[in-house]
């Protein structure tokens, strides 16, 4: 019962957000959170349908984007026709719609892609994504080719008269559709068929006994997860007011797998947070940094290596310790891991950014701002203290780790017992 | 477990906000948000515009900047996504910079035309003007015209006129190989447009379109060329498109000259190398031998310049003539306000480096200006990207053969 | 008939580089089911370091020298990185080779800049070797044939007479039955991991002044491959040799065909009119769609024989 209240205050704090940020001085709410916290909404929605395939019904899939695209592309041309008073729908079943087409395409690729399963299935899947991008660049009557297509969100016609002149309607009818997507979502996994998956990604033959088609199971399982996505790329449609070709491209897809993947698999939350994290990396640090890919790729090799499980999975390994009521115990190990971690981390960073505008950025005649102040990068100090924090950093995080593994250990087998 | 996931997701919140609301900097600048991939496969193209705008903001600034404040770039990066670009122009307006500048990628600038038009009806108390300065695509300055973009680039169709203008007389049959895409496929409509109406005897052997990107081998294509008994190929790829194309002609042993659009972008000289000589021709805005050739050293003295701490050629006058327009506009309206800036920016009449006129067309919001037909020649003084060849003159389409009719009906603002 | 005959020795050309690059990928994929992302990485690594060593000491060493660094690279990721995540998972293995391209990308940008390299044929290899109804051969395309000639009778030589051979070649079908008997299998995975390394860097040695040597020639080369490994099924070095000829040739034939599927219909009596999205769909030629034809062979015999065209099991 504590997750529920855990879900209302989450929801409680996505609607308040916008306003502790409001910018008093111009009477205006400020437009890149907004922007942000709604592209953090529509990614939920796609790490959440991706899961659906990855982590509930073990399918490893390459063009989930497709789905969020078709989606996104048919949201625009609805909002348009709507635009002219042709379609008398009001803005907020737009998304569904989208979804509609997102379903219809899910089905008929899924009904090709789900015969086969493994690898296989993921070829298939990639075949699919690489061809529609392509389509998408070269057909205009529907893709608009490399301009996309716009449209206008004002289109009148609202349930509760909205305009969505704002940003911030828009990230309330964000949050609204993403919220109800998720409650959908988690629900659906609680029905036969949601059950179903699972037993197909654990034993697809004995799946078979019990008399099931786990074919069919996973069909349906993929034709949903493309309805969800869609409904994701409705909502694309409606912040931006313009869908390119770059909402079903790979990228996208290989976005919705790390998102999920970083997340958590393993648990149903998992990719929300994934999400909320990548999003934050992809649009947040890369303001800050031009080297924010590198940061990306040692983070999932970190990832992989260290916490396979994801970040939700991390979370739920504390669970038996905190039911035994001993997570205080773990709280002098976790702090002797702060110190030599950031030592390492901010190393890091410093090499890499030092390593890169020494190559690059000082041609861009730009000067490197690191930590709050200006750094001069052909000085040796900079480098010394930078490659120092990561070495000492890396050692005693090192033998921290070790003692910390102990701590772990001895706690999870006297939790046990 | 509850209380840590409440506790991680503030953290990422109060991140994202930290990132929002960074520190207001001291207003003794004027701030233009500049949007272009920094990072990922395009990257050499931001990074390359980044350096020239380095430079030239240096000159611009020593002649005064406007209002007496100096000019200062805020680079975002898209990674040439229209919806990254989209989140960077938020930020932009949030930190109230009235100017956002692009300069790479149709895709984007049709984003960006779109989301600057509905802030500005949607926001009059923070207006941005966008500046496009490389988004090539003919219909951004037609059917899709704003009042809130200027463009300091030649569109397509302008390139194409100069293109065909500048086809040597004795050429009779040419092959058009075009990218498959937006800018492809705009360059393959104009440059038959424009054939038709100056050259109708010239003969279109072969018209295609190949994948963008996505074609390793050439040699088919060149055989097919060859088949096809055509003089010259005309064509608007670049880089890698362009590059292997040029290649694949060069091992097949084929005579064949090739007339582009933009062979001229950084890296294309390094690619191709000798292959190139004396049979490829492109159109540019400038290169340090056209103001050798116009005997005017102080254009020569700035290209120059930029040669002695860089490995390739200063082409960009546009993105100069650019900030000196602005600068002039922003002196004029008496403010960065963007309506104003516009108003006084419609119509602007200004001489470029080289001393010809051009002009932000009042219609269309385009800039006209002039551009240099050159080929790829052993014999002129400054070699391009060090490979011991460089751009040769041969034609110089004026500003007024490039004033070219517009199909745009711009919507204005009423105040 | 000329063009078929120029097309046929071009679409040789390009299919033994792509089986130079399909072939690593096809061992790894096969012995250690992982999905290396970062193979076509390798690829442009082995481009740039080939560039870089040929300007100290020449092409010919930088042919040997730059396939063994990327092989002493790929041991290094297998030891240090892949052997780690092996038991989290086939989807771990496949996220971590996943960073790794983000890493090189950024890497190699950082070391040799974002425009392309000059990369050039060498002086002694950059003549036609003969000519073909008027068209040059060059020499640098049949020097291309004979190093993955003689890469294809080495990798041979090396499966089959050698006992590192025998047991990779059993690795390939029985991978559990190879560890039960007793063999070291993590270092047979290595083995395998650089030698694909190796020959990836290998045909980025050949391959980079062929096409251009850029930061973006990884992300234009990977997909091609993963297609070429698929379509020629798991386990198998030959259906692997076919799928790669095979894409070569279709690539360079699809351009020479300029008939559309409308012209198809055109003896039956159906004219298209009209500017609807069919309309387009039906009127573009294969010569526009010939780069795709290989992901639409690839979707079409999975879905048939998902085990690939010489596959010895399912993927």
């Amino acid at each position: 019962m504590k997750s529920r209240w855990l879900i209302l205050v989450l929801i409680v704090l996505a609607i308040a957000l916008p306003w502790f940020f409001y910018d008093w001085g111009h009477h205006r709410h400020a437009g890149f959170l907004l922007s942000m916290l709604s592209q953090m909404g529509m990614m939920v929605i796609l790490a959440l349908s991706y899961n659906m395939l990855l982590g509930q019904a073990g399918l490893f899939s390459l063009c989930h984007a497709t789905f969020f695209g078709i989606g996104g592309y048919a949201a625009i041309h609805l909002l348009n026709a709507a635009g002219t008073g042709d379609l008398p729908f009001p803005m907020e079943v737009m998304p569904l719609l989208a979804g509609l087409a997102g379903l219809a395409l899910a089905i008929l690729f899924g009904a090709m892609a789900t015969k086969q399963r493994a690898t296989a299935f993921a070829m298939i899947t990639l075949g699919i994504g690489e061809l529609m991008a392509t389509a998408a660049l070269m057909f205009h009557h529907f893709f608009g080719g490399e301009g996309g297509v716009t449209t206008n969100r004002m289109i009148e016609n609202s349930l509760f008269g909205l305009t969505y002149s704002s940003g911030l309607q828009v990230y309330y009818l964000i949050l609204a559709w993403t919220t109800l997507a998720a409650v959908l979502m988690y629900y659906l996994t609680l029905t036969p068929l949601g059950r179903m998956a699972n037993a197909t990604r654990d034993n697809f033959e004995r799946a078979q006994f019990i008399g099931y088609d786990p074919r069919i199971v996973r069909f349906l399982q993929f034709a949903l997860s493309g309805f969800f996505a869609g409904i994701g790329g409705g909502l694309y449609a409606i912040t931006y007011e313009i869908v390119t070709f770059d909402a079903l491209a790979a990228p996208l897809s290989a976005n919705a797998l790390l998102m999920a993947y970083i997340g958590g698999t393993t648990v149903f939350g998992g990719p929300i947070l994934g999400a909320i994290l990548i999003t934050l990396l992809q649009s947040g640090v890369s303001l800050l940094s031009n080297s924010w890919l590198v940061y990306v790729g040692v983070m999932f090799i970190a990832m992989v290596i260290f916490a396979p499980t994801g970040l939700a999975g991390i979370v739920k390994a504390h669970g038996p310790i905190k039911h035994a009521g001993r997570m205080g115990s773990l709280l002098v190990p976790y702090l002797r891991l702060v110190i030599p971690s950031l030592g390492l981390l901010l190393g890091f960073i410093g090499l890499v950014e030092l390593m890169s505008f020494l190559t690059i950025g000082a041609a861009q005649g730009k000067k490197l701002v690191l930590f709050g102040g200006s750094i001069d990068v052909n000085a040796t100090l900079p480098w010394a203290i930078s490659l120092g924090s990561f070495l000492l950093g890396g050692l005693w995080l090192r033998f921290e780790a070790a003692g910390f593994h102990r701590v772990w250990e001895n706690l999870s087998a006297e939790v046990r017992r | 477990m509850t209380s840590s996931i409440r506790r991680l997701c503030f953290a990422f919140v109060a991140l994202s906000s930290a990132m929002a609301f960074q520190p207001a900097l001291a207003e003794d600048t004027i701030k233009i948000g500049y949007v272009d991939p920094f990072s990922g496969p395009f990257a050499s193209g931001g990074d390359e515009f980044l350096k020239v705008f380095g430079y030239i903001l240096q000159k611009v600034n020593a002649d005064g900047g406007a209002l007496g404040k100096k000019f200062e770039l805020v680079p975002f990066d898209d990674k040439l996504q229209p919806a990254e670009a989209l989140i960077a122009l938020k930020s932009i307006t949030d930190q109230n910079i009235p100017f956002v500048m692009q300069c790479t990628g149709s895709n984007v600038g049709a984003a960006l035309l779109d989301g600057v038009s509905k802030h500005n009806a949607r926001n009059p108390d923070n207006r941005v003007l966008y500046l496009n300065c490389g988004a090539l695509a003919t219909e951004l300055t037609n059917e899709k015209c704003d009042f809130w973009q200027f463009r300091f680039a030649g569109n397509v169709e302008m390139r194409a006129a100069a293109r065909i203008k500048a086809l040597p007389k004795d050429l009779k049959k040419v092959y058009l190989l075009n990218q498959d895409y937006l800018f492809g496929q705009s360059v393959q409509h104009d440059t038959r447009k424009w054939l038709e109406k100056l050259r109708p005897d010239i003969q279109v052997v072969g018209d295609e379109l190949m994948p963008f990107g996505k074609v390793q081998d050439f040699s088919s294509y060149v055989a097919k060329i060859k088949a096809s008994g055509a003089q010259s190929v005309l064509t608007g790829n670049y880089n890698r498109d362009l590059n292997l194309l040029i290649k694949a002609a060069v091992d097949d042993g084929i005579n064949i000259r090739f007339d582009t659009y933009l062979a001229h972008l950084i890296g294309g000289p390094t690619a191709i190398g000798a292959a190139g000589e004396n049979r490829l021709t492109t159109i540019s805005e400038f290169g340090p031998n056209v103001a050798v050739e116009l005997k005017k050293p102080e254009a020569e003295a700035f290209a120059s310049g930029w040669r002695a701490n860089h490995d390739t050629d200063f082409s960009e006058i546009n993105f100069l003539t650019m900030l000196q327009m602005l600068s002039k506009a922003i002196d004029k309206a008496g403010s960065t306000d963007a309506l104003k800036v516009a108003l006084a920016l419609e119509d602007a009449k200004a001489t470029d480096m080289v001393g010809f006129p051009v002009q932000m067309r009042k219609e269309d919001h385009q800039l006209l200006m002039p551009f240099y037909a050159v080929s790829f020649s052993r014999d002129v003084k400054y070699d391009a990207e060090k490979t011991g060849f460089g751009w040769k003159t041969d034609f110089i389409a004026s500003t007024e053969d490039l004033t070219l009719p517009t199909t745009c009906k711009m919507k204005r603002p009423a105040s | 008939m000329e063009t078929i005959l120029i097309s046929v020795l071009n679409g040789l050309v390009y299919g033994m580089l792509l089986f130079m690059l399909a072939s690593g990928l096809t061992l790894i994929f096969s012995m250690m089911g992982v999905l290396n992302f970062a193979h076509a990485s390798i690829y442009m690594l082995g481009a740039y370091l080939a560039f870089t060593v040929s300007r100290f000491v020449g092409f010919f060493p930088a042919l040997i020298i730059a396939p063994i660094l990327c092989g002493l690279i790929g041991a290094a990721i297998e030891i240090w990185g892949l052997r780690r995540v092996h038991h989290n998972g086939h989807i771990a293995e496949l996220l971590f080779t996943f960073g790794l391209v983000f890493i090189i990308q950024r890497l190699v940008q950082m070391t040799w800049g974002m425009l392309p390299m000059a990369y050039r044929v060498p002086p002694s290899l950059d003549f036609p070797l003969f000519v073909l109804y008027g068209a040059n051969f060059p020499a640098y395309r049949g020097f291309m044939l004979l190093v993955s000639a003689a890469m294809l009778l080495g990798t041979w030589l090396l499966l089959k007479k050698t006992r590192i051979g025998l047991i990779i070649q059993a690795a390939l079908t029985h991978p559990h039955m190879v560890s039960s008997l007793g063999h070291n299998v993590p270092r047979v995975f290595t083995t395998v991991f650089a030698g694909g390394c190796l020959l990836a860097g290998l045909a980025g040695v050949i391959g980079g002044n062929y096409q251009t040597t850029e930061p973006g020639m990884a992300e234009s080369m990977g997909p091609i491959v993963f297609v070429v490994v698929v379509f020629g099924g798991l386990g198998s070095l030959a259906g692997c040799f076919i799928a790669s000829v095979v894409m070569g040739m279709i690539q360079t034939f699809a351009v020479v065909i300029d008939y559309s599927v409308a012209d198809l219909l055109r003896p039956m009596g159906v004219m298209l009119t009209g500017d609807t999205l069919l309309t387009e769909v039906l009127t573009v030629p294969v010569a526009r769609i010939g780069a795709l034809l290989p992901f639409v062979m690839m979707v079409t015999i999975l879905f048939f024989r998902p085990r690939g065209l010489m596959g010895t099991r399912d993927t």
